[in-house]
């Protein structure tokens, strides 16, 4: 099934024509109507009307966070006040929130967007789609309220919290597919299974989940806890909100809606481009949005491109699940290493919890890592052999990923911090970083 | 035939053993015998208390991981060769000890072993047999008793 079918069948070169016809629009409206643009163009000698191809695009400097909150409220909006019709804004953790605008079109191509992916990963009009994003300035829950609404499914605009009520309305309404976030998913699973409710009597079908990363361990859990098949999607307020892609029902990457959004991955330490199925950050440049266009902004999240044909049958090039942040991003011995990848390791071993510290310290000229986790299950007491040998394996799993040797030290319950939210898992002792 | 032997996993950095100590001295439980082994890093913690089932629970609420497991309290007389007579019994039936310590008792000429092995019951059959006395709780208690 496809919601816009013409687009996502469509071959990467006609694609990658209609991006650059769409991309020299965008950049000559965004140089007409934002005054930072217009300089940025002219300090690089570009011509908006002219750019050829994505190599002279790689050229133009970067967006990021820091403008938009430099020009707070309105200072990068490209039309006047009349012609918006919704503001969002992103919750800043320190300061002014990052504030974004939207025009009528605006909105139809975010509906647009979101019901591309809906369907993508299952959705119909035969749904009935409880929301448990929270509702507000947040774009998450109305990206995903609006793309119901277009593909014609039933929205129960639940937001998030009350989780005994959100359960109970599952149950009576027979609610077939969940947005939110997959912490909160996971977490109502657990309030649902101490309500005594178990999945078969709820109608789940199908999780659409997003706003924050998570791990094919998490997938597997909420699959598993919930009957259903768990997708997830991408997006972030800067460039529109959730909509930018998305993982259809084979679950292989985040089909990536490339008529409106041009995505390259570059280098997070020489911010070059790389090529197609290298890691990197993630930087997009919005292709039709008036309100406020996005040029060359970077997300700071780490992904990569796949460009293989999908099994369902679109043609979009699709992004992979995102890995890390770029400002999580640590180069050890000259390896880039995401701490996200630690977690996954550990995830997989039952005998410690998830929770570690990476303490990293440089000796003469040589970066050492140790990895702190938490000892979890007491049967390891029985022989001390049998702590040693957790180590070992915990040590061997992490060269296997990382490619580099790490200092395993088990450390006991509770004594890594938890934090909520962005945990802070990394301490560089290194003298002045890397 | 068996008693509780608590294990305590422990960083090695100072005041974690304070710590345990501490949470059993404030629950008034009387530490009878104890071991520790160690790497830089961590150790293992073996306990022998007069009330090991509320010990792991305070242990355990404070947050620490506890495992109880049975082991062997062996009474060998303190003299040259006593504690091999035991260990010969067992290793003549093919029986290996994962880990042993020991501590004196308040009856002179008897010292206490606390063994583990690969196969617990079949040890303390073969002790028996040997005359060797296996030692249950209550008797392990009555020796420590001071007089």
């Amino acid at each position: 099934m496809f919601f816009n079918e013409s687009i996502e069948r469509m071959g990467h070169d006609e694609m990658r024509e209609i991006q650059i016809k769409k991309l020299r629009k965008e950049a000559a409206w965004a140089y007409a109507n934002v005054p930072f643009y217009k300089e940025r163009f002219d300090e690089v000698g570009m011509n908006p009307a002219q750019i050829s191809s994505l190599e002279e695009w790689a050229q133009f400097p970067f967006t990021v966070k820091t403008d938009l909150r430099d020009h707070y409220p309105f200072g990068l909006f490209a039309v006047p006040k009349e012609k918006l019709a919704r503001i969002h804004a992103s919750s800043g953790t320190t300061g002014k929130p990052t504030v974004v605008g939207y025009t009528k079109q605006d909105l139809e191509n975010w509906s647009e967007c979101m019901a591309r992916l809906i369907v993508a990963a299952g959705g119909s009009s035969q749904d009935i789609v409880q929301i448990s994003f929270g509702y507000g300035l947040f774009t998450g829950a109305f990206g995903l309220h609006y793309g119901m609404e277009k593909v014609g499914a039933a929205v129960v605009p639940m937001s998030s919290g009350n989780t005994e009520k959100q359960i109970m309305l599952m149950k009576d309404f027979g609610s077939t597919i969940l947005i939110s976030t997959p912490s909160y998913a996971l977490h109502m699973a657990e309030v649902m299974e101490e309500m005594g409710v178990t999945k078969d009597e709820i109608s789940l079908r199908l999780g659409m989940f997003g706003a924050e990363g998570s791990t094919e361990e998490m997938r597997r859990e909420l699959e598993e806890r919930w009957g259903i098949l768990a997708t997830e999607n991408y997006g972030l307020s800067e460039v529109m909100g959730p909509g930018v892609s998305g993982e259809c029902y084979c679950k292989k990457g985040m089909h990536i809606n490339e008529d409106h959004f041009l995505i390259e991955i570059v280098d997070p330490a020489t911010l070059e481009p790389v090529p197609d199925g290298q890691w990197g950050e993630v930087v997009i440049t919005t292709l039709s949005k008036e309100a406020l266009p996005m040029l060359r902004y970077r997300t700071k999240d780490i992904s990569r491109i796949i460009t293989e044909e999908c099994e369902c049958g679109r043609k979009t090039r699709r992004m992979e699940k995102i890995r890390g942040r770029s400002d999580d991003m640590l180069i050890i011995r000259g390896v880039n290493v995401f701490p996200s990848q630690i977690e996954s390791v550990l995830l997989n071993i039952n005998q410690v919890s998830p929770y570690y510290q990476l303490i990293v310290t440089r000796k003469g000229y040589m970066d050492l890592m140790e990895v702190q986790v938490e000892l979890a299950d007491a049967a390891m007491l029985d022989q001390f052999q049998k702590l040693q040998a957790l180590e070992a394996e915990i040590r061997h799993k992490l060269r296997t990923i990382l490619g580099l040797d790490a200092k395993v030290r088990l450390v006991e319950p509770k004594s890594i911090e938890r934090t909520t939210g962005k945990a802070k898992h990394v301490i560089d002792l290194r003298n002045g970083g890397n | 035939m068996f008693i509780q032997q608590l294990s305590v996993f422990v960083e090695n950095r100072p005041g974690r053993l304070v710590d345990v100590l501490e949470v059993l001295a404030a629950e008034g439980l009387d530490l009878n015998g104890l071991s520790v082994a160690d790497t830089t890093d961590f150790g293992i913690l073996r306990l022998i208390l007069s009330d090991p089932a509320r010990g792991e629970k305070v242990l355990k609420e404070k947050g620490f991981i506890v495992k109880c497991t049975e082991v062997l309290a062996v009474d060998v007389h303190d003299s040259p060769g006593g504690l091999l007579f035991a260990i010969k019994a067992m290793s003549s039936v093919g029986i290996s000890v994962e880990y042993m310590y020991a501590f004196g008792t308040k009856l002179s000429n008897h010292a206490m072993v606390i063994l583990k092995t690969d196969d617990n019951v079949k040890a303390a059959n073969t002790l028996k047999e040997s005359n060797v006395d296996v030692l249950s709780a209550i008797e392990v208690q009555q020796r420590l008793k001071k007089v």
